[in-house]
């Protein structure tokens, strides 16, 4: 043990033990996965099936030729993604503040939106898809309101808006009730208070949900395939049945993974800054 | 300016005010003292109409505040609070804590209000920490930030619950600096408080709380040297 403040020139027997634990569970590790990589490059191709499924899913050949087709086609998905998402944050925030208000006069608008929550965060989205994707369109509308894109996004911004506004609402729980009562007692009305206040705080503490919200968004959006658009996965399905080949689906999933694991990434490290912040 | 007149107040089954009755005149400065638990805070937030009497009048220049379904918005803004725990807005600077209530209340802009704000900091030793967020302030700073933001809003009357208590002892008399200063310039306050060597020194009058009754009020001299209550002798040789 040093007695001076001056930070010791040899490092001391902890920082050496924990250094040799490191070193050590480097090791165990990089030996763990490389074994474990190898026994699935070799047992895999050992399967009866193997050569089958290589040709069908992995066909070097399909995948060059589809994948800018499929790429073209992901453009709709994420056009599709971009109207929505604001469409949605929107809607979610409406359905959370109108949750929460007390004003008698406005109560139908409180149990509108408690219906709407209860209705739409308890179906599956393909159903809600389906029946306002083919059931609006039924009715007649003449051109553009027969389009699967309106009722497809529709359906979507319909479900996801439930779920953010669930989230929103449990962000407004947890700010402390002593914010409301500093902003109050200065003589800011309650409106104010909920939008200078409470809100903005409460918007930051569940952005990391929110931003999980916005990554299941960005692949349901292939659930719109089956009311009408042609985006990526209709178009994976197109190219199936024209090389007799799984191999797009494949690409497909390669083109949803680019995009949707950056974005897992990152609201994983703001889930982390949070939580830093809050210690 | 201010007079309670027997005011009532439960949670559930619990009475917490009992029938308190206080007179406040313009410019002085009054402390509630007495323990944990016996109607301080409930009373100041009272006064804010923060949490609203049962029964019982506060009269308040002329307007009896108490009556039920009274808009108390317009009321509040007269009547500033600050609390333990301070309760700053953490995602805005100290300024914009500041400007809030003025610019949403009074319709000033933070460019009308900025020297004004501005020297408020500066009057109370804060003028280079003004953009600084709360949690980059230390805990006595915080507060001076939030009796800025209540003094802001120019009320007539200003009510601190037990400002001090949540502060390390070395940045407690930061803060009293700040009442001390405020008492000079006349300002009417009620303040409970635990510091009874501050409440000897400034208060014109003092009010001992026991289980939601004014036990005993007097002038500092009467309270501490010759409380005639037991409760209050036992009180006082306890904290002192």
């Amino acid at each position: 043990m040093t007695m001076s403040g001056e930070p010791p020139a040899m490092p001391g027997r902890r920082a050496q033990f924990e250094a040799a634990q490191r070193r050590r569970s480097m090791w165990v590790a990089g030996v763990s996965t490389t074994l474990v990589l190898v026994a699935i490059l070799v047992l895999v191709p050992l399967a009866p099936g193997w050569e089958a499924v290589k040709k069908s899913f992995f066909n070097g050949g399909v995948f060059t030729k589809t994948f800018p087709g499929l790429l073209n086609a992901f453009l709709l998905d994420i056009a599709i993604f971009a109207w929505c998402a604001p469409l949605i944050a929107l809607l979610g925030l409406f359905v959370a503040i109108c949750r929460d208000i007390q004003r008698p006069a406005l109560y139908p608008l409180r149990l509108f939106a408690t219906v709407y929550t209860d209705v739409f965060r308890g179906l599956p989205v393909i159903l809600v898809i389906y029946l306002v994707g083919f059931g609006v369109p039924g009715l007649g509308l003449p051109r553009p309101w027969n389009s699967p894109y309106i009722w497809g996004s529709l359906a979507l911004i319909l479900v996801y808006a439930a779920y953010v506004a669930e989230v929103i609402r449990s962000g407004i729980g947890s700010i402390h009730k002593s914010q409301s009562s500093a902003a109050l007692s200065l003589g800011l009305s309650g409106a104010d208070t909920m939008r200078y206040v409470i809100l903005p705080q409460a918007l930051r503490n569940v952005l990391p949900a929110n931003m999980n919200l916005v990554v299941a968004l960005q692949k349901d959006v292939a659930l719109l395939s089956f009311v009408g658009p042609v985006e990526i996965f209709r178009q994976a399905g197109v190219y199936k049945s024209l090389y007799a080949n799984f191999t797009p689906y494949v690409g497909a999933a390669v083109i949803f993974l680019a995009i949707t694991i950056p974005m897992t990434r990152f609201a994983d490290h703001l889930m982390n800054k949070r939580r830093k912040q809050e210690q | 300016m201010l007079s309670l007149r027997n005011i009532q107040k439960s949670f559930g089954d619990h009475q917490v005010l009992r029938g308190i009755d206080l007179e406040v005149a313009r410019g002085e400065m009054v402390c509630l003292i007495g323990a944990s638990g016996s109607g301080k805070s409930t009373l100041l937030r009272a006064i804010n109409l923060l949490d609203p009497v049962d029964d019982g009048e506060i009269w308040f220049d002329g307007v009896d505040i108490a009556e039920p379904g009274l808009d108390p918005q317009p009321i509040r803004q007269r009547i500033g609070l600050v609390f333990q725990s301070y309760n700053l807005f953490p995602h805005m600077s100290a300024a914009d804590n500041v400007m809030l209530a003025p610019r949403r209340v009074k319709g000033l802009s933070k460019a009308a209000q900025r020297d004004r704000v501005a020297e408020l900091f500066d009057r109370f030793g804060l003028g280079h920490r003004i953009d600084h967020y709360p949690d980059q302030l230390s805990g006595g700073q915080q507060q001076r930030v939030a009796i800025i933001r209540a003094l802001a809003m120019q009320p007539d009357i200003l009510l601190f619950d037990e400002i001090t208590s949540a502060l390390d002892p070395e940045l407690v008399a930061e803060v009293l600096d700040v009442l001390r200063q405020l008492r000079g310039e006349g300002m009417t306050m009620i303040l409970a408080t635990h510091e009874m060597g501050f409440a000897r020194e400034l208060a014109d009058k003092v009010c001992f709380l026991e289980s939601g009754r004014i036990l005993e009020e007097g002038t500092p001299d009467q309270i501490f040297d010759a409380p005639r209550e037991v409760r209050t002798r036992q009180f006082l040789s306890q904290v002192l």
